[in-house]
């Protein structure tokens, strides 16, 4: 447990000598946020309500999608593991007496922690002070909203995860990742909420784990009943099923990995 | 080994080092392509990666244009302008940015350059750095951009009850160009700040991507403010808004002068001026504080 | 034809009359950080004739690479006047280019995911070399550093000194008057360097090149640097051949005599006995090296004997250590 913890503690130091690009990204996550939040509040002038959606609930989603684009990396950067495996590198850390998904995973929750301080906050604040955010008083859904948005950093890294092994199977993973990091804000909610989706595409993507990295979160901030099981526990259990089984996919396709490069020698 | 075939200086009164240089267009010029194309071939090797990325760019396109869509059909009309005359707006701003992305987009790499010390390799060769910098990685995939986004803009004109005078005929391709210019101007001065603040990649990216974003949409629905900040301090408003009410003949809805949209070419000159200059400042405070 | 000759007038190729450099520093915690000037290179001046090789010396950190730096135009100088080439090398940094190759041991200038070939065929037009000059130049060049079977090869799979060749070549496809290497045989093998070494010399006596290294490799200037230049905490410490800096330096040369039998130590004026093992015996010589051969042959059986200059390593190991005093024994 110790060495994780270390592992953590030297994410969080690494990331927070970043100071200029910290700095960046917020400006960054602040002002796609303005432009997204005009349109919709020019969308909702016209339509003041759309499948139970308002402007201010809008608005609020767009914040809190730009808020999580650090700590989930819906946008990349990929894991450092993905270039480990590309240089072969990785064999070193399949050697040690780790688990690499626990290792990568410690890691990935160093740089979330720094980046949910000194990123998201102030992107958040940005939101909160341009416009009217719809935030719940009930302090019980202060706590489901913090337990969905763990919840939503543990997915943001198992897809990570998964789509750097990729590289175990195919020589470069630019192309996968360039894939992936566009299609996810699409099907999060990231790009649009959801609930503006056709019904049928909207349906689809509700069920697919990239749903608990933008939509599920928002919609336990909004109290929707639009969850999965109508309810913010239902939202919950949706994120940690997902949560579950793709680590738990990430840790048999780590143990397939290993064992090819233990046979082919990398 | 073969002797050194130069004259010395008494035999042209040229340097004895001098290199026997017969083209005298700008290396830049006769470069670009030639670096551009070796890149392609580089990028090439991982043919898989190729097609992928090619297909991401396209995908980005996709997804872009499917929100314009869903925010369209929910609301009809916004900012008094109907969908297909929304396709014009995205198709004029797609169709800059993509090629200004195309062409340039990879300067925003400038301040990993930086860092890693690459620009020195860069400086010791007779070519523009700007132009090695934008050769960087030059792929055709980035037309996965433009294509769809030039598609968008075709078949707006084709759509829209367009008045097609000789006049508009003209000027419809110079507006995309100088729209072009503009965005590739900007996307040079952004990069520039990396000069100063190396790891501020993003910060870049918040004023060329950003303002891709906001020109998707039809100015209007920003409010005046926003309008008058894109049109005086940041030219973005000549990248699709004003021409777009060129090509639709409207009255400005937001009661700005019309001559504005006859500006474009005025506009591109000026934007091209200063990212030279800011390029140029920020190539010499490079060299004079050697960080 | 005859090979490039020193320009007319005997204009030199580098004339660097006092140029200096600082460098301002941010230091500390953001919030209170400090600025502090940071002097890289102080008050240097130094002349090189067309047609020579000259060794830019020093320990790290003493001002090679800054100085490597102004006179390639990547940095310009706080203080002083240098031309290479005739040019004002950070204003006429694209003239100069032309006229200049540079390469540094430590980064490649080659493209990483193409053939040798092609990058080379790049810099071709960069440099816009005329086409049937640039396949003379590379069939000459190939023949020499042996490119032959890797010309073919992505340049991430060759190796280092497989690059190295690859990136001089790249640096003389234009033919430069000038050519600068940074640290050209850091991290090569024994054969690699000697390959390196022996293709400088030609390059210099067929061609006419000059040539400007900086090295951490003494094996380099001795083997092609008939003149040095050290550089040490910013400021020029020797200027002169490679023998002046011998004769100047403080070493003693060693006298290693092999005796028919084995003796007691060797005692005769102008020269003490340092080390013995069985019939060898070394001496470091104080007075002149013919008088006391000559005693020493007078008084003992010789079998062999070998007079051993001081170490190029050594020396300048002291002249780092006494820069200020070093400074005095500048022979230029």
């Amino acid at each position: 447990m110790r060495v994780y913890l270390t592992a953590f503690g030297c994410a969080v130091r690494r990331y927070s000598t970043y100071r200029a690009a910290t700095f960046a990204g917020v400006v960054t996550n602040s002002v796609f946020g303005l432009i997204n939040a005009m349109v919709l509040l020019a969308l909702f002038e016209a339509r003041p309500q759309i499948n139970g959606y308002d402007a201010t609930d809008a608005v609020t989603q767009v914040f809190v999608a730009q808020a999580v684009i650090g700590p989930i990396a819906i946008f990349g950067p990929p894991l450092d593991l993905s270039e480990r495996i590309r240089t072969g590198e990785v064999a070193v850390d399949l050697l040690r007496p780790v688990h690499p998904v626990l290792w990568w995973l410690a890691t990935d929750l160093g740089r979330a922690a720094f980046s949910t301080v000194f990123r998201s906050v102030p992107t958040f604040a940005v939101g909160m002070a341009a416009f009217e955010l719809a935030l719940p008083a009930d302090p019980l859904r202060w706590v489901a909203v913090a337990a969905a948005f763990a919840l939503a950093v543990l997915v943001g890294f198992a897809l990570r995860y998964l789509y750097a092994l990729a590289g175990f199977w195919l020589m470069d993973t630019r192309g996968v990742h360039a894939v992936v990091f566009l299609l996810a804000p699409f099907c999060a909610g990231h790009l649009l909420p959801l609930t503006l989706f056709p019904e049928a595409l909207a349906g689809v993507l509700r069920v697919l784990p990239w749903a608990s990295l933008v939509q599920v979160p928002a919609e336990i901030l909004l109290g929707k009943d639009s969850l999965p099981g109508g309810s913010t526990l239902g939202g919950l259990c949706f994120q940690a099923a997902w949560a579950a089984a793709l680590l738990a996919l990430g840790a048999v396709l780590t143990a397939r990995a290993t064992r090819r490069v233990v046979v082919q020698g990398g | 080994m073969a002797e050194r075939t130069s004259p010395g200086p008494a035999a042209g009164g040229r340097a004895a080092w001098e290199p026997a240089v017969l083209d005298r267009r700008p290396r830049s010029v006769t470069a670009y392509p030639r670096l551009a194309w070796a890149w392609t071939r580089a990028l090439a090797q991982y043919p898989v990666s190729l097609a992928m990325l090619t297909f991401a760019q396209a995908c980005t396109t996709a997804v872009e244009l499917l929100a314009v869509v869903i925010v369209f059909g929910h609301a009809g009309r916004l900012g008094g302008f109907t969908l297909d005359e929304a396709m014009l707006f995205y198709g004029l701003t797609g169709t800059a940015f993509s090629t200004a992305h195309l062409l340039i987009g990879t300067v925003d790499r400038l301040g990993e350059h930086i860092r890693r010390g690459s620009l020195d390799t860069v400086l010791i060769r007779p070519v523009s750095p700007l132009v090695q910098i934008a050769t960087e990685e030059f792929s055709p995939r980035r037309l996965g951009r433009t294509v769809p986004s030039a598609a968008a803009l075709g078949y707006a004109l084709s759509v829209l009850d367009i008045a097609w005078t000789p006049e508009r005929v003209l000027m419809v391709p110079l507006l995309i160009g100088c729209g072009a210019l503009i965005c590739g101007s900007l996307w040079v001065t952004a990069a520039s700040v990396q000069f100063l603040l190396t790891d501020a990649r993003e910060l870049v990216s918040s004023v060329t991507n950003g303002g891709w974003a906001l020109t998707e949409y039809p100015l209007a629905i920003y409010g005046r403010d926003v309008v008058r900040a894109v049109t005086y301090l940041v030219p973005l408003a000549f990248v699709s808004w004003q021409p777009a009410l060129y090509i639709l003949d409207r009255p400005d809805p937001l009661g700005m002068p019309d001559w504005l949209r006859y500006a474009s070419p005025a506009v591109a000159a000026a934007a091209v001026a200063v990212a030279a200059l800011v390029w140029r400042t920020g190539l010499r405070h490079y060299r004079s504080t050697g960080s | 034809m005859t090979a490039r000759t020193p320009a007319s007038g005997g204009a030199p190729i580098i004339d660097a009359d006092g140029i200096g450099r600082t460098f301002t520093r941010s230091e500390g915690p953001l919030f209170r950080r400090r600025r502090r000037t940071v002097t890289a290179v102080r008050d240097v001046s130094f002349q090189v004739t067309a047609g020579e090789i000259v060794g830019y010396l020093g320990p790290n950190g003493a001002g090679k690479s800054t100085t490597m730096k102004m006179l390639t135009g990547i940095l310009s100088p706080s203080a002083g006047r240098l031309r290479v080439t005739g040019l004002e090398p950070s204003r006429q940094r694209t003239r100069l280019a032309a006229r200049m190759g540079v390469v540094f041991g430590q980064r490649t200038t080659l493209w990483w995911d193409l053939p040798l070939r092609d990058s080379l065929a790049l810099t071709r037009h960069m440099y816009r070399v005329p086409a049937r000059d640039h396949a003379r130049r590379l069939a000459e060049l190939t023949e020499l550093l042996e490119l032959g079977p890797f010309l073919a090869t992505p340049v991430r799979q060759l190796s280092l000194g497989q690059r190295m060749r690859g990136d001089l070549t790249a640096a003389l496809l234009h033919d430069p008057a000038l050519l600068v290497l940074d640290e050209p045989t850091i991290g090569l093998d024994v054969v690699s360097k000697s390959t390196i070494r022996e293709f400088l010399l030609r390059l210099n006596a067929e061609r006419g090149t000059t040539i400007l290294l900086t090295t951490h490799d003494l094996g380099d200037v001795e083997r092609l640097c008939r003149r040095v230049i050290v550089i040490d905490h910013g400021s020029l410490a020797f200027d002169g051949d490679l023998a002046a800096l011998r004769d100047g330096a403080p070493s003693p040369r060693t006298l290693v005599v092999d005796l028919a039998a084995p003796s007691e130590p060797i005692e005769v004026p102008g020269a003490r006995t340092v080390r013995v093992r069985g019939t060898r015996q070394w001496l470091e010589l104080d007075g002149n090296p013919a008088a006391v051969i000559a005693d020493v042959s007078h008084h003992y059986a010789i079998a062999d004997l070998t007079l051993n200059e001081p170490d190029i390593e050594d020396v300048v190991a002291r002249l780092y250590r006494r820069e200020g005093a070093a400074r005095e024994l500048s022979a230029g």
